[in-house]
């Protein structure tokens, strides 16, 4: 696959969001502010990139080397973690703005099922290394862009009448709901 | 032998691998944290209202330990808050006004006129979009309710079509300020019980024809006040909190009673409150 055709689908065909069903957890918890839903996409696309490029170099230089692949899930939790934890020091130190933007979040995606999935899927479909960090880009992004639709439309169901029982989460899982089906519309894309 | 040894020595070397970069890692970009701030925090009451106009209590226990931010920022905490934030920074507490919030309107269903009815959304900042609101005068409480919405502390109730504040309950978070559209609520010393409650600009005749309690513009306070307080701008009366006495002259001469005294609290309010 051509890097385009990756980007396209990650964003919009196999979106991990709306195709996929990965990351849900913070779709919905953070969602209910343009603000934060920034933030939160920022931190998720920052640590996604850093931790598939370095999950593949492990992957390729340590565990394929000494036939561990069984391993694969609990080393990559192990570097996340990590991951997060020193990109969360080093921002703190370097870019306090950029720090106080997504700081609270980070600590959030330690073990977000997004960054493992696209980690795992991206060694499962065999992408070489730039293949591997274009894929964890784009795939963010598209998390990125569903978490920042969902906020807009929360945002404007705030104020809007809806019937009691539906209030809160109930309509903002209809509304994702109906968000995955018009995505559906990209599949055959690519 | 090796099955087992080689996941044992690949996983642990590189937990301890992580381990001692993480720990080199947290040396190298410690950042000093004055422990002023956390001491702060712990005084601060931690609701996170925003009324000090800091991002959180932890926003505030920043801009104090800087010196950025007066002892009693925190409208919530008052006076017992500010001392303890002058003990922990070591300065002389500021004293702490109290206040509340006021709306400025009484022109409730039988006092001012409609010239349309609402039927949209329950929501005061819809309805002031559709040509500035039901009420035929354009400065008054639309009576929506939004202030209601919002106020996190008891304080509000919509009476007769009109936001009615609880000076007890209120703790001035300026909520139902910043959200009212018409801009009618506004924060008031506690101790000043006289206040101006309307906001139309409108000429007095004009005032007259829709509002029965609306400032006409007749500078009757104006001429009576002992002590100056009052100016006079845009066919409104102002009264200025600092010089006024309480000798409530004012509320007395009003001809419409648009200067009202906030301490009084009628019984169909008291009843509104207990239900």
């Amino acid at each position: 696959m051509g890097l385009f055709a990756l980007i396209i689908s990650n964003i919009f065909v196999n979106n991990y969001v709306f195709a996929r069903f990965l990351g849900i957890c913070p779709f919905l918890g953070v969602s209910n502010k343009m603000e934060t839903a920034t933030g939160m996409g920022l931190a998720v696309t920052f640590v996604t990139t850093f931790a598939s490029v370095i999950t593949y170099i492990i992957q390729k230089s340590v565990l394929d080397l000494f036939g561990l692949g069984y391993l694969q899930t609990i080393v990559f939790i192990l570097v996340i973690a990590s991951l997060v934890q020193f990109v969360e020091l080093a921002l703190k130190k370097m870019s306090p703005t950029l720090y106080s933007a997504m700081g609270v979040y980070l600590p959030l995606i330690t073990t977000n099922c997004i960054v493992l999935g696209v980690a795992i899927l991206n060694i499962q479909e065999g992408y070489n290394l730039i293949q591997t960090t274009v894929s964890a880009a784009t795939a963010a992004l598209g998390f990125f862009l569903a978490l920042v639709l969902v906020a807009s439309l929360r945002e404007k169901m705030e104020i809007a009448d809806i019937p009691e029982a539906l209030v809160g989460f109930p309509i903002t899982l209809i509304a994702a709901g109906l968000m995955s089906i018009a995505f559906s519309g990209f599949a055959g894309l690519v | 032998m090796s099955d087992i040894l080689n996941p044992i020595i690949v996983l642990g070397g590189l937990g301890l691998l992580f381990g001692v970069l993480l720990s080199i890692a947290s040396k190298l970009f410690a950042v000093k944290v004055d422990p002023k701030v956390e001491e702060l925090l712990g005084a601060l009451p931690g609701a996170n209202c925003g009324a000090c106009g800091y991002p959180g209590c932890a926003g505030l226990a920043n801009a104090l330990a800087e010196g950025r931010a007066p002892t009693n920022s925190c409208s919530i905490g008052g006076q017992k808050v500010a001392n303890h934030v002058a003990e922990i920074l070591g300065v002389n507490a500021a004293s702490f006004e109290k206040k509340v919030a006021v709306v400025l309107c009484q022109g409730d269903c039988d006092k001012a006129k409609n010239k349309y009815e609402y039927q949209g959304l329950q929501d005061c900042r819809i309805q002031s979009t559709l040509a500035g609101g039901k009420k035929e005068c354009t400065y008054g409480c639309v009576g929506c309710g939004s202030c209601f919405d919002v106020c996190e502390f008891n304080a509000i109730r919509m009476i007769n079509d009109i936001a009615v504040v609880n000076r007890e309950n209120c703790t001035a978070c300026n909520k139902c300020v910043e959200i009212c559209p018409k801009k009618i609520i506004e924060l008031v010393p506690y101790t000043n019980n006289a206040v101006v409650k309307c906001k139309s600009q409108d000429p007095g005749k004009l005032v007259r024809s829709y509002c029965s309690t609306g400032c006409i513009a007749c500078q009757i306070c104006v001429k009576n006040c002992p002590t100056d307080a009052f100016s006079f701008e845009n066919n409104l009366a102002r009264i200025n909190y600092d010089k006024c006495i309480n000798c409530m002259v004012c509320v007395e001469k009003c001809p419409t009673n648009a200067i009202d005294n906030v301490s009084i609290v009628s019984d169909d309010f008291a009843q509104k409150f207990a239900s």
